[in-house]
């Protein structure tokens, strides 16, 4: 007996040594990974919070060489046309979802699917470029609607992908039992099946509002930009990415300090989305 | 057991289903009384659960799904074309072999909701429609101070009653159960068996199980259903004693399924 136990010892002793090396390099390597994020965070904070005033919030942009002024206008135009992509996308992208989960056996479903794969992997820019061709070369002008358009079509193939992803998450039974109630089968796919996957829908709905929120290319040559307010929908539409853009390419040192404070106020729209997404899942998630 | 009533409430004649090219019911010959309950028993895979989900057409919501022969409901045919298995779904309810309560649904809800996606809009209609759901079903008094509680937090046994309750509001004169209690404790099981006996009153239960000794215990007729036929019906306790057949005595001695 007495002979056995320094064995167990040591073997136990390099299992856990083992076990504590892997750990700390696991620990170390997800550290590295966020290093990228915190950097980029920490720089735009940086430059970008001091710029930051109330008048940034509410103004038009100042002519260069005048102090002050700010992107007021972008703010309101950059909403508008995230609003606008929501209203078109999200309705269609998970009516679209619900036909992929819900109907979606035969080769045409199989078609769509593939379809939306590979709408999902088209560049930002190509996107930009195709509503260029398709909206704003016919109209002869930059405009909010072209904009929103190329924000919705970029939305739309990952909300109607998520949501198709989130429906099938249902279990058959809990349809059957809605069926078994006896209701017809769109109430039971609108009322049970859709209202049952709410939180996840909405948490959705947000991160897809975000991903797209920060997206310039689309926007170069639809939305254009514009140093007013904006106009109606049919005019070149001030919006944040594209005035960051050009002010951040800009020479002037004043420009670029608002540049920063407008990838600020970007970073801060997302951040705010996200924390809303995680909110509503947390109280949803207390009442499943 | 009981001295059963006469009438027949469901009458099969002839059934046969089945996907695609596998016939997995070969011509059932089966007459149902009213408040009577009825066991179905047999090995997995004999299909007594097919048969079941004929009973309210929910057999042809899979793909590829067949029907043939005749279900009658009192006098009135349910394999008919012309008709509509939404209706037909409203006067035989179903209760599944997993409790699923609706996800996101409260526990008034739940119980509600197969009237209020019919249209009934007024809360005192509801609200007694609940009630009484849930009493029937023996949950109203450990809910009722938490109907707005989310029916998915309540234990295995209380969501399966809750289901209960749920088909059991829609007020259908018959309900079939899919093995209800095969995924509960010996508790909540018996709890379920109790609430049979005494739902037999108001509805005509048809209840597939595993259990022989539960299909002993709470039911009149018991159908002893073999590879897609049904070997043998009769009263329970005849079935359990003096069947007439040898698989039949076979099966419920244990000796195979």
């Amino acid at each position: 007996m007495k002979s056995q136990t320094p064995i167990f010892v040591r073997v136990s002793f390099r299992r856990k040594v083992k076990n504590f090396l892997m750990l700390f390099l696991i620990a170390s390597l997800s550290g590295v990974a966020l290093v990228p994020l915190f950097l980029v965070f920490y720089h735009v904070v940086k430059s970008g919070f001091p710029a930051l005033s109330w008048n940034f919030f509410t103004s038009l942009p100042a002519p260069v060489g005048e102090p002050g002024g700010g992107m007021g206008n972008a703010l309101v135009g950059s909403l508008i046309i995230l609003g606008l992509a929501s209203l078109i996308a999200i309705p269609l992208g998970i009516f679209g979802g619900i036909y992929l989960s819900e109907y979606g056996k035969g080769k045409f479903a199989a078609s769509v699917r593939f379809v939306v794969d590979l709408l999902t992997s088209v560049p930002s820019i190509v996107t930009g470029l195709f509503i260029y061709a398709m909206v704003v070369a016919p109209m002869k002008s930059y405009s909010a609607w072209a904009g929103a358009l190329a924000y919705a079509f970029m939305m739309l193939p990952v909300m109607m992908k998520t949501t198709e992803e989130i429906l099938k998450l249902m279990p058959d039974h809990v349809r059957e039992a809605g069926l078994a109630l006896g209701l017809s089968r769109w109430k039971m796919i609108l009322f049970i099946v859709l209202r049952g996957s709410r939180p996840a829908i909405v948490t959705a709905v947000l991160i897809s509002i975000a991903r797209v929120a920060g997206e310039t290319a689309p926007l170069l040559f639809t939305a254009f930009g514009n140093r007013f307010w904006l106009d109606g929908l049919s005019e070149p539409a001030p919006n944040l990415p594209t005035q960051i853009y050009s002010y951040a390419i800009s020479p002037f040192e004043q420009w670029h300090q608002q540049a920063w404070a407008g990838a600020f106020l970007l970073l801060l729209m997302v951040f705010v989305v996200n924390l809303f997404a995680r909110a509503y899942v947390y109280r949803a998630g207390g009442r499943k | 057991m009981t001295v059963l009533p006469q009438t027949d409430i469901l009458t099969v004649n002839q059934l046969k289903a089945g996907f695609g090219k596998v016939e997995v019911l070969k011509g059932i010959n089966l007459k149902v009384r009213e408040h009577e309950v009825v066991a179905l028993i047999g090995p997995s895979g004999c299909g007594k659960s097919t048969f079941l989900r004929c009973l309210n057409r929910l057999h042809e919501e899979t793909e590829g799904a067949w029907i043939e022969g005749e279900i009658l409901l009192r006098d009135k045919s349910l394999l008919g074309r012309g008709q509509d298995p939404v209706e037909i779904r409203s006067q035989i309810g179903m209760v599944f072999q997993k409790p699923n309560p609706f996800p996101g649904m409260s526990i008034f809800e739940n119980v509600s909701a197969g009237l209020k996606l019919r249209g009934i809009r007024k809360k005192s209609v509801l609200e007694n429609a609940v009630e009484s759901a849930l009493k029937q079903a023996a949950l109203w008094d450990e809910v009722k101070d938490k109907l707005k509680a989310p029916g998915t937090s309540l234990s295995g046994g209380q969501q399966q009653r809750l289901c209960i309750a749920r088909a059991l509001a829609i007020r259908p004169p018959i309900v079939l159960m899919d093995e209800p209690t095969s995924a509960l404790d010996p508790i909540s099981t018996a709890k379920i068996e109790e609430l049979i006996h005494v739902l037999k009153k108001d509805v005509t239960i048809v209840i597939v199980t595993h259990n022989m000794q539960q299909a002993a215990r709470i039911s009149d007729q018991t159908a002893f259903f073999l590879l897609g036929e049904l070997v043998e019906t009769g009263l329970t306790t005849q079935i359990f004693t003096t069947p007439k057949d040898s698989r039949t005595e076979a099966y419920v001695t244990g000796r195979f399924g």
